[in-house]
């Protein structure tokens, strides 16, 4: 025993094997303090607020309609933002990878404006457009249809929020599926419908989860855009967000970090699985070979 | 199946990648393209797949001509240099996918197409990982595994794209064997395009010498070897040493001296004379050529000498026996035993 504890003193850590690449104490740490600063304590300080409530008071206030149904808004309406987004998105990926015309620099270009957009100038530019007498909202209204103030409204702010993330996380992955599998594809006597849905499609699949995930993830947490246009009537189009604003408006500190810790929970439970389904499908696939 | 290609000409963006081919295929043969990058090898192969269409020219397929057919439609088999497997399926997936995406008239059915799919895994020797995925893998079972795939859906010609091009040289030379093997055994017509001379001369019937977009010669290997037809061709395969000459009085000269050979039917005038380093007697004649050895290295069983000839200004090179004592700035006098003249272009 005390011979082997004399030949590997240094590995009584663990975590620290021999390797070439130094510094991994040093960058663990810094990435740490770091993540802990920014991320962990803020997130921490939201929970030990919440359980301030104790489990009952906790439990009445998420029950509470109104939380339930602007976290119901919330989520349906990301979902649905996050997949009509990532048909888009990849299609928007395909003709910008694989076709090459006049503007097409221009185009690529242009599809990152909402990122950098405030979110504020996109809601009320929306707004404008979808309201029953905007230039759009008057070739729906004819029909009975009304997209601004309603829950068609959020999704359509989503979906214009979140459209970059899904197009840049599909469009280099594309980029690296070669030719070749196309053409391999092809001798093998698959048509081009077969080849998209059975070869080009699957090997895409974990670049369009991510795209999902991120484009999920960024339609939960958006507020400047939607409030614009939603109409916010309470249990039809009103967002989480917009009610934890509410509650600070009115003091309800506790009754505001309640509903946050919802919200995390759930994306959390969605991100976690989402990454999940993508680790065991690059396990089986393989990357970048 | 027999293959012809037909007066084919083909342009990427005016840029002309083959002028104007003609070569026949003979059913049940394995005949190598062989050509430095750029020679249009490549483009020759996929215009024979249907991947590109010729600017102008036939293909025919046996009787039938396969011009206007899509690439679906020709049924071949293509095996490409970087294995091109679909990664997110299993081996056998693979393999099968060719009869799976068949339409329903013509697909066999499931336990028929999982049979043959697990024979194909069996005779390309990876009987027992048709569970695996392709990053599983070696490269060179990816490459088996690509074969197989080809296989499966009982192509009329077998084509491969540099297929040991990714492969190091040990692995290289196993799968050259097995290729040849596999096609003695199924009988397959087998063009496959290489750059490396010594695969095509190991393994192929006859073999098709490409440059520059033109065929330069075709013809078995010991043919190709023996009797080039083309100072390419004579430069291309083998080792070779040339030096300019003239020919005069059916002699060949250099720097005022015959050189005690015989110029045949060849043209007066100043020609290229070829020899191989390997094929050449030291002799003691006045009419020969003699030259100062630059440097002398043993290679293998042979000693290689550089020599500078007096009356040419390059060098050449020529193989000695290994236990020759050539040593820097003697004098050495030969022959090559066999030579061939082309004109001076």
């Amino acid at each position: 025993m005390s011979t082997l504890a004399a030949t590997t003193p240094r590995r009584a850590w663990g975590l620290r094997k021999p390797n070439v690449i130094p510094g991994f104490g040093l960058t663990l740490g810094f990435t740490l303090t770091y993540f802990s600063l920014i991320i962990l304590i803020p997130l921490i300080a939201l929970a030990i607020r919440s359980a301030g409530l104790g489990l009952d008071g906790f439990l009445k206030a998420a029950s509470d309609p109104r939380v339930l149904g602007s976290l119901r808004v919330s989520f349906v309406t990301a979902l649905i933002a996050a997949s009509i987004n990532v048909v888009f998105g990849t299609l928007l990926a395909w003709v910008l990878v694989r076709y090459r015309f006049p503007g097409r620099r221009i185009f690529d270009a242009v599809i990152d404006l909402p990122f950098a957009l405030p979110t504020a100038v996109a809601g009320i530019a929306l707004t404008a457009i979808y309201a029953p007498n905007g230039t759009m909202g008057a070739l729906f209204a004819p029909l009975g249809w009304r997209i601004a103030y309603t829950p068609a409204g959020i999704v359509i702010a989503m979906i214009f929020i979140g459209l970059p993330f899904v197009v840049r996380t599909i469009q280099p992955i594309l980029e690296e599926v070669s030719h070749e599998v196309e053409e391999a594809s092809a001798t093998l006597g698959a048509n081009r419908f077969q080849t998209i849905t059975r070869v080009i499609l699957p090997s895409l699949t974990p670049a369009i989860l991510t795209g999902f995930a991120l484009a999920f993830a960024r339609a939960v947490g958006e507020y400047g855009s939607i409030i614009f246009i939603a109409g916010n009537i309470p249990f039809v189009s009103e967002i989480a967000p917009l009610l934890i604003f509410i509650r600070l408006q009115e003091f309800n500190y506790v009754g505001a970090t309640v509903i946050a810790v919802i919200m995390l929970l759930i994306s959390f439970a969605i991100l976690l699985l989402i990454n999940l389904i993508q680790a065991w499908s690059r396990s089986r696939y393989g990357y970048g070979n | 199946m027999e293959v012809r290609v037909q007066n084919v000409r083909k342009e990427f963006d005016r840029f002309p990648a083959l002028h104007d081919v003609s070569l026949d295929i003979r059913s049940g043969e394995l005949i190598a393209l062989l050509g430095p990058s750029g020679s249009g090898k490549t483009t020759l192969l996929r215009l024979i797949a249907g991947l590109e269409m010729p600017t102008a020219g036939r293909i025919f397929f046996g009787d039938t001509d396969a011009s206007e057919k899509t690439v679906q439609e020709r049924n071949i088999g293509f095996v490409f240099q970087h294995y091109a497997l679909f990664r997110h399926m299993t081996i056998l997936e693979n393999i099968s996918f060719g009869l799976k995406v068949r339409p329903r008239a013509t697909r066999p059915p499931a336990g028929e197409i999982r049979r043959r799919a697990l024979e194909l895994l069996d005779l390309v020797q990876l009987a027992g990982l048709e569970k695996r995925y392709p990053n599983q893998l070696s490269g060179g079972q990816r490459q088996r595994v690509a074969l197989a795939r080809a296989l499966a859906i009982e192509p009329a010609v077998l084509l491969l794209d540099e297929p040991f091009g990714a492969l190091d040289a040990q692995v290289r030379r196993e799968l050259r064997k097995w290729l040849r093997e596999i096609h003695d055994r199924t009988g397959h017509t087998t063009v496959f395009v290489t750059h490396d001379q010594e695969e095509a001369l190991e393994l192929s019937d006859r073999l098709c010498v490409m440059s520059q977009g033109r065929i330069e010669q075709v013809g078995t290997p010991d043919d190709v070897y023996d009797h080039p037809t083309s100072p390419f061709v004579f430069g291309f395969i083998g080792e070779s040493s040339e030096l300019p000459v003239t020919v005069q009085n059916n002699e060949v000269w250099l720097g005022g001296r015959p050189l005690g050979l015989p110029a045949g039917d060849s043209q007066p005038g100043k020609a290229r004379l070829f020899f191989r380093p390997h094929d050449v007697e030291l002799v003691q004649a006045d009419a020969a050529l003699t030259g100062a050895v630059n440097t002398a290295r043993r290679v293998g069983g042979t000693r290689r000498v550089e020599l500078t000839i007096s009356g040419a200004n390059q060098p050449v090179e020529v193989d000695l026996p290994f236990d020759h004592p050539a040593t820097e700035n003697a004098a050495l006098t030969f022959r090559p035993r066999r030579w061939k003249l082309f004109p001076a272009a």
